[in-house]
């Protein structure tokens, strides 16, 4: 009896190493030249190499504002590289910027610099391909009167200031903060390019991660305000100026709609092969040009842009 | 082994049918066992990082008022999400516990055909509806209605209680079902025998002697609502405060978990706060399965 308990735990302790280093290799490119830190050497099943001479597995994972766009450019990608499997997942910029850093993924999708999340040792092995701009408006809900604010304004409201709307030129009714968690990646963009320092989380104030949840709430709550990327703006809410400038991709490009980030994806060092052609083709015309990916998706191609900005928020003209 | 064999010979094949299903079956306990050690280990080991590492106070985190990770100086205080928890969870079990038991006091007692045959399925159907979809029906029609009869957003305590409510109705239902139909029927009889009416039987000797599993199907309600996070988080407002009514914005300690957890890098402060929450979720759990032992050891009829 003791043999057989002694050859099941043998099994199960295979079977378990098994499924790990399964996941390892998961994440690495079959095929390609990279050093891999899986120490397993089965032999890799990859089919013979399509005209394109790619092969390989990618998995993309992170920020879920740039996921639709990932996806879908993936679907084109693989359609012409027959060889290459690019799956895309969720999970949020921390979980793109972590797998990447660590090696689970190829590519680590996130909507802020990668300092901002990751220690500075961690983050300095990380490649930064930008790959579109995604802007952010004030939104809120229909009934309320007021078509622009300041940044000063702003700061009153997501500070708790000024709680009624009264008091920015509008009816009398109380205003109600449709926020994001403090670890979100479009709050970090809002506050740091709309309001220029940090919101408090207020009592009362409504927290949502989903956009389509925030754009619900505000379009039925009286009195709501919130910010929103420019994709998801329709006619269920109101869009407000901030500053006196309207938020729409024209004045985001030529610089004076402050409230945009880019949308990067991190690579451990340089890209290998199959990822660095992916890379690339998110940045070829078929996907960035007027009628391309981008556009029909709501971001904002960066080569239309007339400015750049660094790390640190300086703006220069390109 | 060899000397057990030549006894069995005529039974060869039954020895190793007995053998595989024995190997077989030890192999998924024991992987299941592993699993869930690796679980609670993992938990554990990412929870506690908060209080060893990053040198987070255990009390400020456990009775702390100001949840605010990214602020500078940073603080951990978690009560608001704990607060949350135990009093959606438990206003849900309170608005849900009546209606089961007299559901299932209906199906078995006083029509047992029709509610066996119709009502059991119909409230069964209820567990599996995706909990996006209460959600959904919540922030579509319990939050509106809410703000349109109650002072506040309508997002709040109660809606989350609500729709808690209408999502752990068949766990507690199925389970005081159960309990009710495995009564002996020579308890009853007796009580009938004595001249008791139908109703004196029940709130006599039905549910006396119901009660320790009726309280597990209970505890099982609250359980199942301390731990669900996607339904509550949508109506609930997720404001890190303990609310000043029921109608105000709060939040519990799974939504502030979904919330933040993909928007933190794993191994920074923050994010081994998150799985400082999910441990206090995790040890709740053990509490709820103690708590059901207890009560099953009393309910020898």
């Amino acid at each position: 009896m003791k043999k057989s308990l002694m050859l099941i735990m043998a099994m199960v302790l295979t079977f378990t190493l098994a499924a790990c280093g399964q996941a390892n290799n998961g994440g690495t490119t079959a095929g390609s030249a990279t050093s891999s830190s899986s120490p397993s050497t089965e032999p890799s099943a990859e089919p013979s190499a399509e005209a394109s001479g790619l092969t390989g597995s990618l998995l993309a994972t992170g920020s879920s504002a740039l996921q639709p766009l990932v996806d879908q450019a993936s679907k084109m990608f693989m359609e012409k590289n027959s060889g290459v499997t690019i799956q895309v997942q969720g999970g949020g910029s921390g979980t793109g910027l972590t797998q990447v850093s660590e090696g689970q993924a190829n590519i680590g999708n996130s909507d802020v610099y990668a300092e901002e999340k990751l220690d500075a040792d961690k983050a300095k092995e990380l490649v930064d391909h930008q790959v579109a701009v995604v802007a952010m408006a004030a939104v809120v809900n229909k009934a309320v009167k007021v078509d622009n604010l300041t940044k000063q304004q702003l700061v009153d409201i997501f500070t708790g200031k000024v709680t009624n709307w009264k008091d920015l030129g509008g009816d009398d009714a109380a205003i109600v903060i449709v926020n994001r968690p403090a670890s979100s990646g479009t709050r970090a963009t809002f506050e740091k390019y709309a309001l220029g320092q940090k919101s408090e989380d207020l009592q009362g104030s409504i927290q949502e991660d989903s956009s389509g949840t925030v754009k619900k709430i505000i379009g039925e709550t009286p009195g709501a305000i919130g910010y929103l990327a420019l994709s998801y703006l329709d006619d269920s809410i109101k869009s407000v100026s901030y500053d006196g400038v309207a938020a729409n991709v024209e004045n985001v490009a030529n610089g004076t709609y402050p409230v945009w980030a880019y949308e990067h994806m991190y690579t451990k060092g340089e890209p290998d092969a199959a990822a660095k052609a992916f890379l690339e083709y998110m940045m070829s015309d078929e996907i960035q040009n007027e009628k391309g990916l981008v556009v029909e998706l709501g971001y904002i191609p960066t080569s239309q842009m007339q400015v750049v900005r660094d790390l640190d928020g300086n703006i220069t003209k390109k | 082994m060899a000397q057990t064999i030549p006894k069995k010979t005529a039974g060869n094949n039954h020895f190793v049918e007995e053998w595989v299903g024995k190997v077989y079956t030890t192999l998924c306990v024991l992987f299941l066992v592993a699993t869930i050690i690796a679980m609670v280990y993992f938990v554990a080991s990412r929870g506690l990082s908060t209080f060893f590492k990053d040198h987070v106070n255990v009390f400020e985190l456990l009775g702390g008022l100001k949840w605010s990770p990214e602020g500078s100086p940073p603080s951990f205080g978690a009560f608001p999400f704990i607060f949350g928890s135990f009093s959606t969870s438990l206003l849900a079990a309170l608005l849900a516990a009546p209606l089961s038991i007299c559901a299932s006091i209906f199906m078995i007692e006083i029509t047992p055909k029709f509610g066996r045959k119709f009502l059991q399925p119909v409230i069964e159907l209820l567990a599996g509806i995706p909990s996006v979809v209460y959600g959904f029906i919540g922030l579509s029609v319990i939050v509106p209605l809410f703000r349109d009869i109650f002072p506040g957003q309508g997002l709040g305590v109660a809606a989350g209680a609500l729709v808690l409510s209408i999502m752990i109705l068949p766990t507690m239902t199925t389970v005081a079902t159960d309990a009710l139909a495995s009564l002996p029927a020579g308890l009853k009889e007796g009580s009938y025998a004595l001249g008791a009416t139908r109703w004196q039987t029940i709130y006599r000797v039905v549910i006396p002697t119901t009660l320790p599993a009726l309280m597990t199907g209970v505890v099982l309600g609250i359980a199942r609502a301390f731990g669900e996070a996607l339904a509550v988080q949508m109506v609930i407002g997720n404001a890190p405060f303990v609310p000043r009514s029921l109608f105000e914005s709060a939040s519990t300690l799974t939504s502030a978990i979904t919330l933040s957890m993909g928007n933190t890098a794993a191994g920074s402060t923050h994010n081994n706060a998150l799985w400082s929450l999910a441990m206090i979720l995790m040890l709740m759990t053990f509490v709820f399965v103690f708590i059901v032992r207890w009560l099953e050891g009393r309910s020898k009829l």
